[in-house]
């Protein structure tokens, strides 16, 4: 065990039949040879060999505590005829304890058997020179004219119609990766454009679908949204996703409203898209006091008090403003659909 | 002698280990933490005592002496925006704002009021509760009934939260931040009134959510969906504050990576 074996298996032949020697080159440096190899305390002292073998088969004997604690567990658990919370406390226990005997029963074999091969099986270094990569000539030669034979065996220079067929069987191949593409349109023409609102939808709560009357809702207060009958849609998700509005209720002397949007209140209650105009993330917290709305995905802050203007993070645009009035019995309607599209920047925005 | 040199010879040793910095380091961070913990001022501290031992039925007075002094003397506010007039505010204000410690409050406790120990006792939160309702219209204090979540429906209050709370409040109510320091506290342990109260009538930066729009059995099955979660275990192991990705991450990267960077420092380590 103790002595230092060099593996050599002498020079490889690498010179040829041009009976020159092994590589053109002169050694430019001399080689330093191996290390001294620094022997393990298990290669000298027989005890602190025995020390290791105790501990590889502890590691081993762990694991087989391991496996008897997943056995046991999957048994003594038992999940039938119990419900509610009880059951979700068993079926925790039960995950943790069949987790914690599986680890412990697959950690402890890998760990024994690399501590039995750091520690006690040998490590002496061994060198393998590097044979050279040419094949000998006498191969070489075979190798080209077996590939020679097959192409006339083949016939493929003497029988066109079968290369030529092959050609256009290969050729519309590539189409089949192509046809595909297909798949990515077609295009959404004015979908991105358009929402569920239209003049005169009720503005119903989101998810109790009551209409909401003007006179209900407080200042600072808010209320999220949809278009009434939006759930008898055609797609009812993929309208909700462009639809969704908070409605807020200021103080109609802390309202800043541009001259064109006059109107679009309704005694301080205005009513924004609540898709973020960076990447379409709910924007949804209201702070009543600064009246900032916060999109919880970048920190995008729009000021409802100055027509949500952006005033931090990553949006473009504020958020779309949907002009509202009230109909006759005084809930809030819709006075038109939105003036723009609805949701972060897309190629065509701007183009219709 | 030689017993002594060894000795000193291994402490040098271990002074010495590759992870001596590292534990510098977090002494010196736990110490920096620990005497900031001990000499700042705390808030409590600087908050007026509430004067509960010349308690009287009275309101009045005890708005006068505890109260007065920010909100002015007939609960008009201060006038700067610091302190909100307490005109119409109504009873259920006051019972959330004193009964949760909130008010009174310090001026250093800026940009957010956070809960703190209750400083007056019920009888005296009602009185004072019943002088402001006295100043205006306001909401009053839900009753027992209105707060009895017991035959609520959690599963319709759930999908109610996740739409008009779960954004501030986090999707298993434990907070979540605002802007500028501010954040959205934590809902357990809340008692049902306080909840009741808290969407009634949108204390600080929280909006309103007014009986008209969320009508009293959407809140009270608000309130239930969750008390039903604080009760309800975690199945798939720790919870990690149920806070979501970002402390999983942490514990992912910290703890998962670190045990397979340990067992790959192992392997490649020589046995001697």
């Amino acid at each position: 065990m103790s002595d230092q074996h060099h593996t050599n298996p002498g020079h490889p032949s690498g010179a040829d039949e041009d009976g020159g020697t092994t590589g053109a080159l002169e050694p430019r440096f001399t080689s330093p040879g191996l290390a001294p190899h620094a022997y393990r305390r298990s290669d000298i002292d027989p005890k602190a060999a025995k020390r290791r073998e105790r501990e590889v088969a502890m590691l081993f004997g762990l694991s087989t505590l391991g496996t008897l604690l997943f056995i046991v567990a999957y048994f003594a658990v038992k999940l039938e005829n119990v419900g509610g919370t009880e059951m979700l406390n068993r079926v925790a226990l039960s995950t943790r304890l069949l987790g914690l005997g599986l680890g412990i029963a697959m950690f402890c074999i890998g760990a024994g058997a690399i501590h039995w091969a750091k520690t006690l099986m040998p490590d002496d270094e061994i060198v393998n020179d590097r044979k050279p990569m040419r094949s000998s000539d006498e191969n070489r030669s075979a190798a080209v004219a077996y590939l020679k034979e097959g192409a006339a065996g083949a016939g493929l220079g003497r029988r066109k119609l079968i290369r030529n067929s092959l050609l256009g069987a290969l050729a519309p191949l590539g189409l089949l990766a192509l046809i595909p593409l297909r798949d990515l349109g077609p295009l959404p023409g004015d979908k991105l454009a358009r929402t569920a609102w239209k003049a005169g939808s009720r503005l119903v709560t989101d998810p109790s679908g009551n209409p909401v009357k003007a006179s209900e809702v407080p200042i600072g207060g808010v209320v999220h949204v949809l278009p009434e009958g939006i759930n008898d849609m055609g797609h009812p998700l993929e309208e909700r996703a462009k639809a969704a509005v908070i409605v807020i209720r200021l103080a109609p002397e802390e309202l800043r409203e541009r001259k064109s949007r006059r109107g679009w209140s309704y005694n301080g209650i205005v009513a924004y898209s609540q898709i973020c105009t960076h990447v379409g993330c709910p924007v949804g917290l209201y702070e009543q006091q600064t009246h900032h709305l916060l999109c919880p995905c970048h920190q995008s802050t729009f000021d409802v008090a100055n027509q949500c203007a952006v005033v931090f993070g990553p949006a473009a645009r504020p958020l779309p403003q949907l002009p509202l009035a009230v109909d006759s019995e005084g809930y809030l309607v819709a006075k038109s659909g939105f003036h723009e599209p609805v949701g972060p920047s897309f190629w065509e925005r701007g183009k219709r | 002698m030689s017993a002594l040199k060894s000795v000193f010879g291994r402490v040098s040793a271990r002074r010495r280990h590759r992870l001596a910095p590292l534990v510098l380091l977090f002494a010196a961070l736990a110490a920096t933490g620990g005497a900031y913990a001990a000499f700042a001022p705390s808030p409590q501290a600087e908050a007026a005592p509430g004067s509960s031992s010349q308690a009287t039925d009275e309101g009045k007075v005890l708005f006068l002496r505890n109260c007065s002094s920010c909100h002015g003397l007939k609960g008009e506010g201060s006038g700067d925006g610091r302190s909100p007039s307490l005109i119409g505010v109504g009873a259920a204000s006051v019972d959330f704002q004193v009964g949760t410690g909130r008010m009174p409050a310090a001026r250093s406790e800026v940009p957010q009021v956070p809960a703190k120990p209750v400083q007056f006792s019920q009888k005296e939160i009602a009185a004072l509760a019943a002088y402001v309702a006295s100043l205006g219209p306001g909401p009053a204090i839900p009753s027992k009934e209105q707060v009895d979540f017991s035959k609520a429906d959690a599963a319709a209050g759930g999908a109610i939260y996740r739409t008009n709370c779960a954004m501030c409040h986090n999707f298993a109510g434990s907070g979540g931040a605002l802007t500028q320091g501010k954040f959205a506290p934590s809902l357990k342990g809340t008692t049902p009134k306080h909840i009741y109260e808290a969407m009634l009538t949108g204390p600080q930066s929280m909006p309103v959510f007014s009986d008209g729009t969320l009508t009293p059995t959407d809140k009270r099955d608000v309130i239930a969906f969750l008390k039903s979660i604080e009760s309800e275990p975690n199945p798939g192991g720790a919870s990690l504050g149920r806070i979501g990705p970002v402390s999983e991450g942490a514990v992912g990267w910290i703890v998962g990576m670190g045990m397979l960077i340990g067992c790959a420092v192992w392997l490649g380590a020589k046995a001697r």
